[in-house]
């Protein structure tokens, strides 16, 4: 008998803002983090955007020798769960410890790192690669010091599933929980890749926006004029715990996490296929995991990378799935204002699901003016926040490689 | 400047500890926290400071901060 999953403590750094309220307040009122990037000089770079994380003082979760040995989204990762395990108020005891686990996603790890002792062993050889290359940018590092950090000795995991690996973390978390191989996960998704190697790589693959003169406009799902998706850094984490668990130490609960669905398209190592169904199939598994119809679905948190293809896609795939049922229900993209933070993306988008069932509102969709038509008649909630009883969440990810995962968040009821 | 007090500065940025710890006898792995990745590091930043060459066996002497004083005052390391 599966047990049932809660959501009971939220975090997140975003380039909208370096807390669950900012970074909610930030997408509600229609506010885009993306700016000129900084991080490197991107002069020879034909994408000179990203979503960077600002005016974050690292050092209020990490030491100064922590810093210098951490990649970035090790840091990143360390500071959202420090912000979800105080927003749980949760401490795991000794006696709790091999019942509690993490799962961090994310796609690429520690790039930058990797490419600064490159550059080492170039002009000055491999005596003067760092010991710390390595655990800086194993993937798996994220998790591995969130468990090291609060004692969770349970299951430890990083999925790498490219753009749905935050997705993937949170699901998998989900499932240790239900199948009793835990009563406690840390999970979520993050990446820290704004990096030469990395604008240069997606912009060899022509998916990048090079709106360059209008950083805040770049980023449009669903829009006509859209060219392309924004790179971003950023991390979201969720405590989920078992049912009893959370209410038996009084927890506030978000919301319950009712269903998760993964699939792979098996069709091209970047593209989806036409239709999209392995989005189709994705999106109906996860409903047949909360044993629910389209028509309970209140709100979608789309994948909407706001590349050409896969838009269009998934707003195909989205009418596939939900039918006649498309006209009464919602769909947005906050990547319109976060842009794309890879495997950081599905943590987020969990975050601001979960949300969305709280405060009742929809975050928007921005610099939709020109819905492309070949995306059919959905509502992307155009602009502006929209004020819902939002009783149901469906977040999608879907990942290179074709992998893709759904969650289903729905409104918590003893 | 001393080699001394170079050494120690090298130690505070390395290992994130402040001045006060950092005496002779402090050892790296029971007073300063550190771990076999750190001083391993440590010992790169003295090559890559001082233009000397620590082989791996030399290593595994030096334990305190007076013995990296020492062993780069062998080196002739003024």
């Amino acid at each position: 008998m599966k047990r049932r999953v809660l959501i009971t403590g939220l975090g997140a750094l975003t380039p909208v803002g370096n807390s669950v309220g900012e970074a909610w307040e930030g997408v509600c009122s229609g506010r885009s983090g993306i700016g000129p990037i900084t991080k490197f000089d991107c002069s020879a770079h034909e994408t000179k955007i990203a979503g960077e994380i600002k005016n974050f003082d690292p050092l209020v979760h990490v030491n100064k020798k922590e810093l210098r040995r951490y990649d970035d989204f090790i840091v990143y990762a360390l500071a959202a769960a420090d912000m979800a395990m105080e927003d749980a108020a949760l401490s795991i005891g000794a006696d709790q410890a091999e019942r509690a686990g993490v799962i961090v996603g994310s796609a690429i790890g520690g790039l930058p790192t990797l490419e600064k002792e490159k550059e080492k062993l170039l002009n000055s050889g491999p005596g003067r690669i760092s010991p710390f290359a390595i655990p800086a940018a194993l993937a798996n590092l994220a998790a591995g010091h969130v468990a090291i950090r609060y004692h969770l000795k349970g299951p430890i995991n990083c999925p790498v599933t490219a753009c749905a690996s935050g997705t993937y973390a949170i699901g998998d978390a989900f499932r240790m929980i239900a199948w009793d191989y835990a009563d406690v996960m840390v999970a979520g998704g993050v990446e820290a890749v704004v990096c030469p190697l990395a604008i240069g790589a997606f912009n060899a693959m022509r998916a990048l926006s090079k709106r360059n003169d209008e950083p805040e406009k770049a980023s449009r799902p669903f829009d006509t004029d859209r060219d392309g998706f924004v790179l971003s850094e950023g991390c979201g984490i969720l405590i989920l715990e078992e049912y009893h668990h959370a209410l038996n130490r009084g927890a506030k609960v978000y919301a319950e996490l009712v269903g998760y669905g993964i699939t792979s398209d098996a069709f091209h190592m970047a593209a989806p296929p036409p239709g999209h169904e392995g989005a189709v199939r994705c999106m109906t598994a996860a409903l047949r995991d909360a044993a629910m119809g389209p028509e309970d679905i209140d709100y979608v948190n789309a994948h909407g990378t706001s590349t050409p293809i896969n838009d269009i896609y998934e707003a195909e795939a989205i009418r596939t799935v939900f039918g006649d049922h498309v006209s009464h229900l919602l769909v947005s993209s906050t990547k319109s204002m976060t842009g794309h933070m890879l495997g950081g993306a599905g943590g987020v988008e969990a975050v601001f699901a979960a949300k969305a069932i709280e405060d009742g509102i929809v975050p928007p969709t921005i610099n939709l003016h020109k819905p492309d038509p070949a995306a059919g008649a959905i509502d992307f909630v155009p602009n502006i926040a929209r004020k819902k009883d939002v009783r149901t969440v469906m977040s999608n990810t879907f990942g290179f490689g074709g992998a893709n995962a759904v969650l289903i968040l729905k409104k918590f009821e003893p | 400047m001393a080699l001394e007090t170079k050494v120690i500065e090298i130690i505070m940025e390395q290992l994130g500890v402040t001045r006060e710890e950092c005496v002779p006898e402090a050892s790296f792995v029971d007073d300063l926290g550190a771990d076999s990745l750190d001083i391993v590091e440590l010992i790169m930043e003295m090559e890559e400071n001082f233009g000397i060459q620590i082989a791996d066996d030399e290593l595994d002497k030096i334990r305190t901060i007076q013995d990296v004083i020492d062993f780069l005052k062998t080196k002739g390391v003024k």
